[in-house]
């Protein structure tokens, strides 16, 4: 089986900007990767390529073996950084929309997570808190049988509690033929449940390791080698 | 026992030890089933892959083991069990050791501070 992952010489560029420039990188399967690298790295231009809301300048990038396109959407399952969904619709609706949308869904993962979470069906997504919205929209991702989850900033705007539950939620719903990628900078948070790190600097990869080989390797967490190599 | 990381060592390396203690303490007792990667990952909030190489470990050095079709289980060999705690007991004692030669304490010194520490807790 091909990588789930693959990118070669990846560029793009917006304007005068490189937003990524050269990017080389592999993601096996059942593997939790971090995506890390600071404010404007290029991790979400990663992430949009991947998902083929936009095109690369050179380079490739193949999901499964292939160009991102309707065949990648089907085994893709993408939360963005921002709010994408109707704000009007009541939680109901979107796992109507989501059950209508996506042929991996399952509405009784969703429903069952949320309450867990204590989010009644009945609300409309206007009403309900930022991080409550977060957390709607994470578990709307996460209850599709994907191959790849690609999770830009997931737990940016939740409570500590609410991020553990989330993190949970992630390890307990991948199965072991797909990987997730997180691109956040709340490193602490999420070190323990990932397989590997990808560091992200101007746009170029500049180190992918496990955890543990860096812990091993500098005595310290990937937070404070993070903290080492981006130093400001 | 909750499941605690410090940052500055590997976490399949603290996992070991974390699930050792727990094997002294009885929480898994000799010859029980251990749960799944997966549910064992789920409940200290690590990667799956992560357990996993803990749990191979642990298989290698004796602790646990594999039945083919039934999972994995803690050994039943008690005197394996007893040579884990003193390996652990001497890693704690070395450490300690160390930690008071930084505070300029040679080894007899430290077993003073102990001796006591004894006679302080024989009075009450």
């Amino acid at each position: 089986m091909s990588a789930i992952l693959e990118c070669r010489g990846l560029v793009k560029q917006y304007g005068y900007r490189r937003a990524l420039n050269g990017v080389n990188l592999t993601i096996e399967r059942g593997k939790i990767i971090g995506l890390l690298g600071p404010n404007g790295s290029g991790k979400s231009t990663l992430i949009k390529l991947a998902n083929g809301l936009i095109t690369p300048t050179a380079g490739e990038i193949l999901i499964n073996g292939k160009a991102p396109g309707e065949e990648s959407k089907k085994i893709v399952s993408y939360l963005p950084d921002k709010n994408y969904l109707n704000e009007w619709m009541t939680v109901e609706q979107l796992i109507k929309f989501f059950y209508d949308f996506y042929e991996d869904f399952d509405s009784h993962v969703a429903m069952d997570m949320l309450s867990k979470l204590g989010i009644g069906l009945k609300e409309r997504l206007k009403n309900l808190s930022k991080g409550t919205k977060e957390k709607v929209q994470l578990i709307l991702v996460m209850s599709r049988k994907a191959q790849l989850y690609l999770l830009d900033e997931p737990i940016g705007g939740v409570d500590p509690a609410a991020r553990d539950y989330i993190l949970h939620t992630i390890i307990s719903n991948y199965n072991e033929n797909a990987s997730v990628i997180i691109s956040t900078h709340l490193i602490s948070d999420v070190e323990s449940i990932l397989d590997e790190v990808v560091f992200i600097s101007q746009g170029q990869i500049v180190l992918t390791s496990s955890v543990d080989e860096i812990r091993e390797q500098h005595d310290k967490s990937v937070d404070a080698l993070f903290r080492e190599v981006f130093k400001c | 026992m909750s499941w605690e990381f410090q940052s500055d060592r590997p976490i399949y390396a603290q996992l070991m030890e974390q699930i050792k203690r727990r094997i002294i303490t009885g929480i898994y007792p000799p010859g029980e089933k251990m749960p799944s990667v997966r549910e064992l990952a789920a409940e200290a909030s690590v990667n799956p892959n992560t357990m996993q190489r803990a749990f191979a470990q642990l298989e290698q050095e004796g602790l646990l083991y594999t039945q083919r079709t039934s999972g994995r289980f803690v050994t039943e060999d008690q005197q394996r069990i007893l040579e884990m705690k003193t390996e652990m007991a001497d890693e704690l004692a070395k450490r300690f050791l160390e930690d008071m030669e930084q505070l300029g304490y040679n080894c007899r010194q430290a077993v003073e501070v102990l001796e006591r520490f004894e006679k302080e807790s024989e009075k009450l």
